[in-house]
């Protein structure tokens, strides 16, 4: 004996956002159920374990029926099928693009190909988030990615407009696609302290002032390719560590400026050259595609990890990077003033945000 | 006389991808209407084609404007191969035929495919320009106004109600011809869709026309079903109650842009007022004659199968009792001016054939006194095309099924005369000329099929009948119009002015319904009588079943419940008379089992009436399923029940009586706890038993039960339990323990939750505007199939209550709520299957303010009062204090009152705590309203309820965020004839669909679940789409009146049928009609407030 069929269809469709994320977690029926007995929901509402059953069943089916209008969230507005108030849709559509920062921090800057994708059961593995979760947010950034990839304009703006997401969500699907695009490498072992978090405030710096955007801002891909004449631009900045007076002249300004101000003042007078030679070249480099991809590695091997055995504090460096940069300006000789500040501001940022203690 | 359809293609969205290879679709689309198509341009390589087309011109008869719908179907471009259907939508013209409903059907359509469902959107623009016809002989009827509304709707009045109209329309189900062999599953559920479309239309036509012969302008309380008779066709069958309706002018002018609907009187209505210089014209198609019933049957003595049964309080007698069945009779305990009433409408009624009424509520004054339910069924045998034994002449005429009809209606038509005739007589047995509530149903399976009818039985007041008491109508006209402004549902301000109209002071209104029409010297069945608990001056009984709503004026203590009955029997396979033979056998008894449950429930609630009765049979190869539901309430004129007693066989086994007073103790603290739960607290009155047979204690009345297994009791069937002395349930056997126990293991609702199936719960006043409706369908698979009786039960009764349960669990974000128009629905579809269907309306509603009938009047009015000078600031009141005393309160009141002139109502005899309960309220109100002005934004999230789930809150969307055009009205469904908190101010016309969904990849729709699921989703976003093309925001009286649901795993395959019906509607809410005009009550409402607030 048992009940062959069942369904509960409301004129206003009924969606519980606690079954939602279980949904969206990628349970099964069953799981779920068990999570929402242990919940407490049973004892709540005097159901039975069969009431809730039925319950999770009929929504997970709903919420299946309503995946493929989530997968182009304007649909979702003006489809007939379900009536569901717009709260609502603005709730399902957030957590559908939601993500996990593990889940993501695994693909950043891989392809977002078929290979990647047959990779995920590794990646489910090892951040213990089931494979069909992984699955959704692999496709959702995959999704993301081919429809603002061929658009104009803003590349959040885009992403907003197109999947109607909040502010946060779509600066974080820019740096997805941005890192996508551009694959950079951020799987290296070097890099594994590095959160999404940080990784995504990087790509914000990057679009807002590297990109073909960050100048013109009404170019295909401007947010998503960098700008090349500015790279080519950065083979410029070579001087500054070619040129020996150069160099010293920026020493002893970097020197006086910071004398007395930290503990770290010999450390840092001894390896100053090295590090300024690793940044520069650092700009140099990133005319080449490889280069770009490995910028972050780059950043931790010339710069992170020599300050790190140095033991200098994040306030060390943020004083160093201060008046490594503004000390350039006062160098009669170099001539490329706009395109030090235009790299150096982007560079300063990502090494604060990456330099954790 | 011809009319003009004029449509439109301007657009499709979200068509789906029909050419691989481009990822996109050549679409153009096809306009058909009759025999004439109209053929857009082919847009090329487009998911949303901008057609934009030319205005397409029919010139059509009206009568094809009334049967055809219009007919849109889109397609794809093959230049190589044929064109493929991306899908089709079907345009019901009606709603523009009359003057009064919509003008124009503009809006996105789903397009639709019984195969594939929903395929994408199409934007038409339909308009039609008619020319009014006077020929007398047309056979149009255009301008009738249908409503399956069962009241007269809100914005309208009643001038007159003509009564019952019936019509019938037969024809061969394409599915079973011959060509349904060679054709695509798609074109012959395409054909019954068309088919039954346009059977439809012409059965409303045709119910148009008779209400045209009788002087009438509308229809209320429209019910069309259709059986599938499988091989011997498909019938469609439609009752009615014709009324002159007139438009109400006072409507107020809605604040949004909305047309005023105060519309002049149109045609029609003159036409009404030259029809009432006719005679009553006999409705049906020929009077019945007992020869030509007996005919029909295609086995022998015909009246032998016919199993006559009547429910509740008449006997299973079909010959009506002279000297009772005329009311005259009766007027023994009424006074001289009732009695010539009566006999006034006597004749108004007598000259209907049938003087029956679909409607359940009535104008206040229309409906007097209240007999009973009455009801009849009978098994019949549908005849096989194919066999020519049988007499039949038909010829192989199968591929025109139009023209082929011969005898057939006429049978149907005989059949169901013969079960209204006795309908009728049951009615006389009763003592009453007119049958309320009426509704006809059947439960088809093979080749037998029982038709069941039933109503209740009543008298009612001659004032809106044709042809007696014009002069009256006339003198009251007046009054009427501001008496039942919308239906009076709300109570607004109608307290007062119906006791002094006419000779309604007599009584009090409150009670008089419940006072008996029938002959108490000459009762047409035992039963206890008392003196009436209100008036005291007229005689009640001691408990009262009907089949229709709790009328507004009725004097309820407590809230009311959900009450069912729930009865699966085994039957054996058989085939032909055999089983019509075994089927009308086990009748009786399934009916009277489902009595005995309703009764013991009832009693177990510490309730005496039953509202909303419906009983359900259904029938299967292997068994009977009989569901009654009904809303259980404590009319305050009813006695009080007694408790149940259970009384052992072997009292000398300790043990055993042990087991028993645990038992009893059980069922007693269960109705102490339904007290409680159901705030009945009865006023204590000294009862007195008069005139009734027997003169024992009340508190015990016997409950009968019948031993299936002694044939010799079915003579003596006893329905009334009321000739014995007690109500003892006898524990002699198992079932009777199985019968106790299924009697305590019906779960109560969850705290917070209420459930009826009538329009409105009686004791609940304050809702909020927060509505969902829903439809829930379980399907059970039997695996077991050497079930017992009570195995059985017990696998049906589980069902039925799993079901509810996770109904309440479902929508438990909404409680406070009620589950109102709980409808039932139970089917054997095969041999070990049980399908239950539900369709229901959850309404929030406020929790702290359970306030009377009349004091909630009075209270809105306060509120609107008082949010008029607050700025429109609106809360859910808080009177937490209030709920618990009102009951005590009302009940003092009443008590003190007892005196001759009963009319007096307890509302307004303890005025003045009700003054002081005025200020309080004002006190609190004044509170909240400051707090609400310190919090800044709360008013509207409290406005709104909470609650995520509900319609209402489509409204409190978040403004920061831009929802890239979402054009989708919303458009509210409900079950109930109105929306709480809101005012109706226009009905556009009926809604009436019928849909078939196939599959043949059932595993890849996520099975039958998925499937069904998807279909309903469909069909409401169907309905809603239809509705907001109409213009209108809502659905009322909406039901789902078929899902046929058959299903073949093996073959991956499914099938479901779903026709749904109701009245589509614009409503506005009331905080948004501007500049409410101060109606009495409020006005005096305002000053007593000011005078008491400050």
């Amino acid at each position: 004996m048992s009940v062959e069929l069942d369904v509960f269809v409301g004129n206003t469709t009924i969606m519980d956002k606690e079954v939602y994320q279980l949904w969206l977690n990628g349970y099964t029926v069953n799981d779920a159920v068990k999570v929402r007995i242990e919940g407490g929901v049973m004892e709540e509402c005097e159901a039975s374990a069969e009431v809730l059953l039925s319950d999770t069943m009929d929504q997970f089916r709903t919420f299946q029926m309503c995946e493929r209008l989530l997968q182009n969230p304007a649909k979702l507005a003006n489809q007939l099928l379900f009536q569901i108030p717009p709260d609502r849709q603005a709730m399902l559509i957030e957590r559908y693009y939601a993500f996990d920062d593990d889940v993501v921090r695994e693909v950043l800057g891989k392809k977002l190909s078929k290979g990647t994708k047959k990779d995920l059961d590794d990646v489910s593995a090892k951040t213990g988030i089931t494979l069909k979760s992984c699955r959704r947010q692999f496709d959702n950034f995959k999704r993301v990615f081919k429809v603002v990839e061929e658009l104009k304009g803003p590349l959040v703006e885009n992403i907003k407009q197109h999947f109607l997401l909040p502010d946060q969500l779509a600066r974080d699907y820019a740096a997805i696609v941005f890192f996508a695009n551009n694959r950079f490498e951020t799987g290296k072992k070097k890099l594994q302290y590095l959160t999404f978090q940080d990784f995504a405030f990087c790509a914000g710096q990057l679009i807002n002032n590297w990109t073909v955007g960050a100048v013109d801002n009404m170019v295909e891909d401007m947010d998503v390719d960098l700008d090349k004449e500015f790279l080519q631009d950065l083979k410029d900045l070579k001087i500054l560590i070619t040129d020996k007076d150069l160099l010293d002249q920026h020493k002893s300004l970097v020197c006086v400026a910071l004398r007395g101000k930290t503990k770290v003042f010999n450390e840092m007078e001894a390896n100053f050259k090295n590090l300024s030679r690793g940044l520069v070249n650092i700009a140099a480099k990133l005319t080449n595609t490889k280069d770009v991809r490995d910028f972050f590695i780059d950043l931790v091997e010339k710069f992170i990890e020599p300050c790190k055995s140095d033991k200098w504090t994040a306030t060390d460096v943020n004083l160093y990077l201060t008046h490594y940069t503004n000390s350039a300006h006062i160098l009669d000789t170099f001539k490329h003033q706009n395109v030090w500040t235009r790299y150096m501001g982007v560079i300063k940022s990502c090494i604060l945000r990456m330099y954790h203690e | 006389m011809p009319g003009k359809l004029k449509a439109k293609i301007v657009a499709g969205r979200h068509l789906p991808v029909m050419d691989r290879a481009s990822d996109l679709t050549d679409a153009f689309v096809e306009v058909k209407f009759g025999n004439t198509t109209f053929k857009t341009d082919v847009y090329p390589k487009s998911l949303n084609p901008q057609w934009n087309s030319e205005w397409f011109k029919f010139e059509v008869d009206d009568e094809d404007l009334q049967d055809e719908p219009l007919q849109i179907t889109v397609l794809d471009h093959d230049t190589y191969s044929a064109n493929d259907a991306i899908g089709k939508v079907y345009i019901d013209i009606d709603p523009l035929l009359s003057s009064e409903a919509a003008t124009v059907i503009s809006g996105w359509f789903p397009i639709y495919d019984t195969i594939h469902g929903i395929r994408g959107e199409i934007n038409v623009l339909v308009k039609v320009e008619l020319f009014n016809d006077l020929n007398r002989f047309r056979q149009s009827s255009c301008g009738v106004k249908f409503f399956c509304t069962t009241s007269i709707p809100r914005c309208y009045r009643a001038v007159m109600v003509h009564g019952f109209v019936e019509e019938l329309v037969v024809n061969e189900d394409p599915e079973y011809q011959w060509i349904d062999r060679i054709r695509t599953p798609r074109a012959s559920n395409e054909a019954r869709q068309r088919l039954i479309s346009l059977m439809s239309g012409e059965l409303q036509r045709k119910i148009g026309l008779k209400v045209l012969e009788m002087g009438g302008n509308a229809v209320v309380g429209y019910l069309q079903c259709f059986d599938l008779e499988g091989e011997s066709g498909l019938v469609v069958r439609a009752i009615g109650t014709a009324c002159t309706l007139d438009k109400l002018s006072n409507t107020y002018t809605p604040a949004t842009a909305i047309n005023p609907c105060n519309s002049s009187p149109s045609k029609d209505i003159k036409e009404a007022g030259f029809g009432e210089e006719a005679p009553g014209v006999p409705l049906s198609s020929g009077p019945p004659t007992p020869l030509r019933a007996q005919t029909f049957s295609s086995f022998s003595p015909s009246k032998s199968y016919s199993r006559q049964s009547s429910s509740s309080d008449t006997e299973l007698s079909l010959t009506p009792k002279t000297g009772m069945g005329s009311g005259g009779s009766a007027g023994k305990e009424a006074g001289p001016l009732k009695a010539l009433l009566r006999q006034q409408t006597q004749t108004a009624l007598e000259q209907r054939e049938f003087p029956f009424f679909t409607l359940t509520s009535f104008p206040p004054g229309f409906l007097l006194h209240v007999g009973g339910v009455v009801s009849a069924r009978s098994v019949k045998l549908l005849d096989r095309i194919h066999n020519p034994a049988l007499g039949n002449t038909r010829s192989y005429k199968l591929l025109d099924w139009n023209s082929f009809t011969a005898d057939e209606p006429e049978t149907r038509d005989a059949w169901w005369e013969e079960i209204r005739q006795e309908i009728k007589s049951h009615a006389k047995a009763l003592g009453c000329h007119a049958v309320v509530g009426y509704s006809e149903s059947t439960s088809i399976c093979e080749e037998v099929c029982i038709l069941s009818a039933s109503g209740t039985a009543a008298i009612l007041s001659s004032r809106f009948m044709q042809d007696s008491a014009l002069d009256t109508e006339h003198r009251l006209s007046r009054q009427q119009a501001s008496v039942f402004t919308s239906g009076a549902e709300k109570g607004e301000g109608d307290m007062g002015s119906t006791a002094s109209l006419g000779f309604e002071d007599l009584m009090s209104p409150g009670c008089a319904f419940c006072h008996i029409p029938y002959d108490e010297l000459n009762m047409p069945f035992p039963a206890q009588l008392t003196y009436c608990h209100c008036c005291r001056r007229y005689k009640v009984p001691d408990v009262l079943f009907t089949t229709i709503d709790l009328p507004t004026e009725a004097n309820v203590t407590g809230k009311g419940c959900l009450i069912q009955a729930r009865l699966c029997r085994t039957k054996k396979k058989a085939q032909g008379e055999g089983n019509a033979t075994a089927i009308s056998n086990l009748l009786p008894f399934l009916e009277y089992e489902l009595h005995t449950q309703l009764m013991n429930k009832l009693k177990l609630r510490s309730m005496n009436a039953l509202f909303g009765l419906r009983i359900q049979i259904s029938v299967g190869e292997n068994m009977l399923l009989g569901l009654a539901s009904a809303t259980g309430v404590y009319l305050t004129a009813l006695p009080s029940p007694g408790g149940i007693q259970i009384a052992g066989k072997t009292p000398s086994d300790i043990t055993y009586e042990q087991h028993i007073s645990n038992m009893q103790k059980k069922i007693n603290d269960t109705i102490a706890k339904n007290k409680e739960l159901y705030e009945i607290n009865p006023p204590d009155l000294v009862e007195e038993v008069i005139g009734s047979p027997i003169p024992e204690p009340r508190q015990r009345s016997r409950l009968f039960r019948s031993h299936s297994e002694s044939s010799d009791e079915v003579s003596e069937l006893d329905l009334s339990h009321g000739k014995k002395d007690a109500f003892v349930l006898e524990i002699d056997d198992t079932d009777a323990v199985e019968d106790i126990h299924s009697l305590l293991t019906d779960a109560p609702t969850p705290p917070g939750f209420y459930s009826c199936n009538t329009e409105i719960m009686p004791g609940i006043y304050n809702w909020t505007s927060a509505l969902q409706m829903f439809t829930s369908v379980r399907v059970f698979r039997l695996s077991n199939v050497n079930l017992t009786n009570q195995g059985l039960n017990k696998v049906f009764n589980d069902l039925c209550e799993n079901l509810l349960k996770s109904l309440y669990f479902k929508l438990r974000s909404m409680v406070p709520c009620c589950l109102c128009h709980v409808n039932f629905t139970v089917a054997v579809p095969e041999d070990e299957l049980i399908q239950v269907a539900v369709t229901a309306v959850a309404m929030s509603f406020d929790k702290d303010q359970t306030q009377e009938n009349g004091r909630q009047s009075i209270d809105k009015n306060l509120m609107k009062a008082i949010t008029e000078n607050e700025d429109q600031l609106q809360f859910p009141l808080e009177l937490s204090a209030e709920s618990s005393s009102n009951p005590l309160n009302s009940a003092k009141g009443l008590s003190e009152v007892s005196g001759p002139l009963p009319s007096a109502r307890a509302p307004s005899v303890d005025y003045s705590s009700f003054t002081d309960r005025c200020s309080s309220w004002i006190e609190q109100l004044r509170l909240k309203a400051h707090t609400i002005r310190c919090g800044s934004i709360k008013t509207m999230s409290s406005l709104e309820k909470a609650s995520p789930l509900p319609e209402g809150r489509s409204r409190s969307l978040r403004s920061n965020r831009s929802y890239a055009g979402s054009s989708v009205t919303v458009v509210k469904m409900t079950p109930l004839s109105f929306i709480p908190g809101t005012k109706i101010i226009k009905y556009l016309g009926i809604i009436n669909m019928f849909f078939i969904r196939e599959t043949t990849s059932l595993r890849e729709e996520g099975g039958v679940s998925g499937f069904l699921h998807s279909f309903i989703a469909e069909v409401f976003a169907m309905v809603r789409a239809h509705v907001a093309a109409l213009g209108g925001n809502a659905v009322v009286s909406y039901n789902m009146k078929e899902c046929v649901f058959m299903e073949n795993p093996n073959k991956n395959q499914a099938q479901c049928l779903i026709n749904v019906s109701g009245d589509a509607v614009i409503f506005v809410r009331e905080s948004e009609l501007e500049a409410t005009p101060p109606q009495p009550h409020s006005a005096s409402a305002q000053t007593s407030s000011s005078g008491e607030g400050t």
